[in-house]
């Protein structure tokens, strides 16, 4: 099958990748970039385990061919901790018990990022309609919540300090 | 106070961030970062890719399987059937159960999405094409996916490969799709008793199929190196070290040859037990190629082929006197196995822990009898999220209760009190052979009646009844009530094994000379959080800050043998023999500390971080102190170093209980609930990370209101799966799960060196029951005694309308 370039940045890198018309966004990022923090858990946009950051997006990378991402900006869980160390849904996380396996915990935060930044004061019922589109098999998102809570409240806290 | 002040005897204890500290988990760093390493994150130079082509159809011959057009597909080097493993004796290969099972379809196949044949290729995607172009012929069979009906004279023949074989691993088989009859306990005597009382009730309990469906698939990685002669294999195994003893007795190979890596796992729940068809072609792959070879299931893959939970149909007949005593309680049940006897249970318990379904309760007298059966469903049977059967058992007996209180016209919670095991009853010698280690039902009992205002809640139900006669709502309120009891922990050797390795645990541990340390053992986490737990029962037994001791499982070269995490046995086995190790070291380093000090042995003691002179606590050595001088002081007697490893076999199993409390609104017309509160008291023994404890609660509940209200590995009449994604298939979002409120009372195991029992599994064995009592006791006033799970919303409906509530 006929390759095409692909140009992506990914985490603030610039990056040209190879890939055939069917290749998976996701496959793209864990294969040849290897970024394996985005992970795979079914294939069908349901569990949200390979949540990245599309464009100012959460998107399902499982989903979307990587020649759909041409010339795109992606984050990905490697690049959420900033170079002052990890990012406070990171610690948050952590702090609040809010993961147990980790396999869906990189597509947790990245999506509760993007949320964070669109409804910066979030109702718990705001945080669980949000972030329905993950999946967890662990921990029955009730320290998730928490977590991401604490999250916005820190976030505010220091914002507030600041002004 | 300033830097030369010594620390406090609380501030030594809470440095150590031992038992009962709810140490944040060291496991986090890695995870939040996008660093863990599963086993799709393994990638070695020139490795391959297998994939399956799996069955169509639940029934059929296989007439033939042409390759040549996968062959000439770009980048498939190879396409493995039957006919290739057979020379090695690989085209079947043993069960846990003591039945085999096909690793590629030998003539026929015998559910759907059965592997048929394995393509392996540079890439997912050429392996992918090429499993598009494999052309397999078949021939349809009839097809039975309902135990009952393949139990008929005329039911169609499934394993022909067992014709004539009126016995297997488990005794007599009666029918050519039969596989064993499992009998505990005086049926005689239960019989009697249950003719003899005056009230009876019976009920067909069904608990459907379904699936552990962990968010990481199965795979592995085979590297076999030519060169050295070693294979490697990195897998999503809850048990390496058997599968590593399995793989060398499939495959001749040397055990010392073998190396299995269980890296990090992304959940188990019991799918990671078994030994599937993927590793044995990935090895075979491996060997043929001389290349590594992965292999990832897919979602359809995982929930149409690894491991199904449950389809257990039980039939139950309790009875009591007027009063509510019980006093006989019979159970049969058939058991649907699938295609293939794929059960993980231990090797002498066929039905696994099915006999606990006496439950909490003082029952004088029962029996239990368990019909296997082959259908052309997946084979599997494992424990979701439970020990062996045990959930089973427990929404069996927690429906009984329910009918039984129906049946007296007796309230379900003043029944369950009334012949619950007494505190002094313990140990107690259950009806069908369990010694129960310990358990103080009535208080935890009256503590979670208390916490809900169960009165209170009892006339609101009753207040609301009368409104919806009334017409004023058309909404209904259920209570649902559960007391469990487990058992978790296997297993004594004397009666517990997995093809034939006894199953005990292990755990070793080395000291360094600037006393932080390392230890091993033979279980591994899945989100458990080992890494963290592990290293606070050794903190506080040998007196070594948790934060400086590493802890490492899952790679058989380093790891002594252990089998496995799964039935709630790493704290109860692997966390018994960290406490024993723990003690060597202890014991060792009080020799040494006594030479330090100049003293005897007997005149010094342990105090949380150091030995002290007895009776002048001023004179001691701290085990950091002792640890250096255990690698550069000759001490008479005493060997260099300081490690140790204990081998743990337990003597008992260990009894965690529990009692929860759903309260749920049920909308009649629309079938949808809503849960407005859950209560869970749970019961592990001693506690070793309250925040690690109080997650795995809201974790099993999770899975356990999946289950009860929702999910099922259905199949239509001619073996089609219903629910192969997660479109069809249930697992709850933050959106439906509920608020949970936890709570617990300690009642420590005696013969555990700790105290502890487990607690991972006990939420989901007494959350199904929990929600699924809920669901049914909204409708009690209405005439409901049974209606099957899951309890989604149009079974809900139905519920309704068959009980005339829309009319």
């Amino acid at each position: 099958m006929t390759k095409s370039i692909i140009k992506l940045t990914v985490n603030g890198e610039n990056h040209e990748v190879l890939a055939e018309p069917r290749e998976l966004l996701i496959h793209v990022l864990r294969e040849r970039l290897n970024l394996t923090g985005p992970h795979i858990g079914c294939e069908t946009t349901h569990c949200g385990a390979c949540t990245v950051e599309l464009n100012g997006k959460s998107v399902k990378s499982c989903t979307v061919f990587a020649v759909q991402a041409n010339g795109a900006e992606i984050t990905t869980i490697e690049g959420i901790a900033g170079p002052a160390g990890l990012h406070v849904l990171q610690q948050s996380f952590r702090e609040h018990h809010g993961l147990q396996c980790g396999f869906c915990t990189p597509g947790m935060i990245t999506r509760a990022w993007r949320l964070l930044k669109e409804n910066p004061d979030p109702t718990e019922e705001d945080v669980r309609f949000g972030m329905a589109g993950n999946l967890c098999r662990c921990t029955g998102y009730q320290n998730i919540v928490k977590s991401i809570l604490a999250a916005a409240a820190e976030i505010n806290a220091s914002r507030e300090a600041a002004e | 106070m300033n830097d030369l002040t010594p620390p406090t005897h609380d501030e030594r204890v809470a440095n150590l961030k031992g038992m009962g500290h709810s140490r944040k988990r060291v496991e986090d760093a890695r995870f939040t970062q996008g660093k863990g390493n599963y086993v799709d994150d393994v990638k070695l130079p020139g490795m391959l890719f297998g994939d399956f082509v799996r069955s169509p159809y639940a029934h059929a011959r296989v007439v033939s399987i042409d390759t040549a057009a996968a062959m000439a597909v770009p980048g498939v080097l190879a396409v493995l059937t039957a006919k290739d493993l057979a020379p090695l004796n690989l085209h079947w290969m043993p069960t846990l159960a003591g039945d085999k099972q096909m690793v590629l379809a030998d003539g026929k196949v015998l559910f759907q999405g059965q592997e048929v044949a394995y393509v392996v290729a540079t890439d997912r995607y050429a392996a992918a094409d090429g499993v598009e172009a494999v052309v397999v012929e078949y021939s349809e069979l009839p097809v039975v996916t309902d135990p009952f009906k393949a139990l008929e004279p005329g039911a169609p023949v499934l394993r022909e490969d067992l014709a004539g074989q009126t016995s297997g691993a488990h005794g007599a088989r009666r029918h050519h799709n039969h596989i064993f009859k499992w009998e505990v306990g005086d049926e005689a005597a239960t019989d009697q008793a249950i003719g003899e009382a005056e009230v009876v009730a019976e009920e067909m309990v069904y608990y459907h199929r379904t699936h552990p469906c962990p968010l990481e698939t199965c795979g592995c990685v085979a590297s076999m190196d030519k060169i050295n002669g070693k294979l490697t294999l990195w897998g999503t195994f809850q048990a390496p070290h058997v599968v590593r003893t399995v793989a060398s007795l499939l495959s001749g190979i040397e055990e010392h040859n073998i190396r299995v890596i269980s890296p990090d796992i992304g959940g188990g729940f019991g799918n990671k037990v078994g030994v599937y068809p993927g590793y044995i072609c990935s090895i075979v792959a491996s060997i043929v190629t001389g290349k590594p070879v992965k292999w990832v299931e897919d979602r359809m893959e995982n929930l149409m082929a690894t491991a199904f939970a449950r389809d257990y149909w039980m039939k139950g007949k309790i009875s009591a006197t007027k009063e509510g005593k019980i006093t006989g309680l019979h159970c049969h049940v058939t058991a649907d196995h699938g295609a293939f006897d794929a059960c993980a249970d231990p090797t002498k318990f066929p039905a696994g822990f099915m006999s606990i379904c006496t439950g909490s309760y003082d029952i004088p007298v029962a029996y239990l009898g368990v019909d296997g059966v082959y259908t052309n469903k997946a084979p599997g049977g494992v424990s979701y999220r439970c020990s062996f059967r045990v959930t089973e058992a427990a929404y069996f007996i927690e429906r009984m209760i329910e009918v039984l209180a129906i049946e007296l016209n007796m309230d379900a919670a003043e029944l369950r009190a009334k012949n619950f095991i007494r505190k002094d009853q313990f140990p107690y010698q259950s009806a069908l052979g369990w010694e129960y280690d310990s358990g103080d039902y009535h208080t935890a009992w009256d503590k979670a009646l208390k916490a809900v205002d169960y009165d209170g809640l009892r006339r609101e139900q009753a207040t609301r009844v009368e409104a919806f006669k009334r017409g004023e709502t058309r909404k209904l309120l259920g209570i649902g009530l559960t007391h469990f009891t487990e058992i978790v922990g296997a297993g004594p050797i004397k009666n517990c094994d997995i093809l034939g390795m006894g199953m005990f645990d292990s755990c070793e541990i080395r000291i360094h000379p600037t006393g932080s340390a390392i230890a091993r053992l033979g279980t591994i986490s899945q989100g458990q959080g080992h890494a963290t737990t592990f290293a606070q029962i050794l903190a506080s037994e040998i007196g070594i800050p948790a934060d400086s001791i590493t802890i490492e499982e899952g790679d058989t070269d380093t790891a002594p043998y252990g089998l496995g995490t799964y039935g709630s046995r790493s704290t109860p086995v692997a966390g018994a023999a960290a406490a024993m190790a723990g003690r060597k070291i202890r014991a060792k380093a009080q020799m040494i500390a006594a030479y330090l000090l100049e003293v005897h042995d007997d005149d010094v003691e342990f105090d949380v971080d150091r030995f002290v002179v007895k009776g002048a606590p001023e004179r001691f050595k701290t085990m950091k102190a002792i640890a250096y001088a255990a690698y550069n002081q000759a001490i008479p007697g005493v060997e260099p170093g300081l490690e140790a490893v204990s081998y743990y076999d337990p003597p008992n199993m260990t009894y965690p209980f529990g009692a929860y409390i759903c309260v749920m609104e049920i909308d009649v017309d629309t079938g949808v609930h809503e849960i407005r509160q859950f209560y869970a008291l749970d019961d592990c023994g001693t506690r070793i990370n309250p925040m690690v404890i109080e997650g795995q609660v809201h974790g099993g509940l999770t899975e356990a209101l999946a289950i009860a209200m929702g999910q099922e590995i259905a199949y239509d009449e001619i073996g089609n799966v219903k629910t192969g994604t997660l479109m069809d298939f249930f697992l709850p979002t933050a959106w439906e799960t509920p608020h949970y409120t936890s709570d617990h009372t300690v009642t420590p195991s005696p013969h555990h060196p700790i105290g502890a029992k487990g607690v991972g599994e006990s939420p989901n064995v007494g959350g199904v029951p929990a929600f699924s009592n809920a669901v049914h006791d909204a409708f009690r006033a209405f005439g409901l005694r049974q209606s099957h799970m899951p309890h989604d919303h149009w079974r809900i409906w139905r519920i309704a309308h068959d009980l005339g509530l829309h009319d």
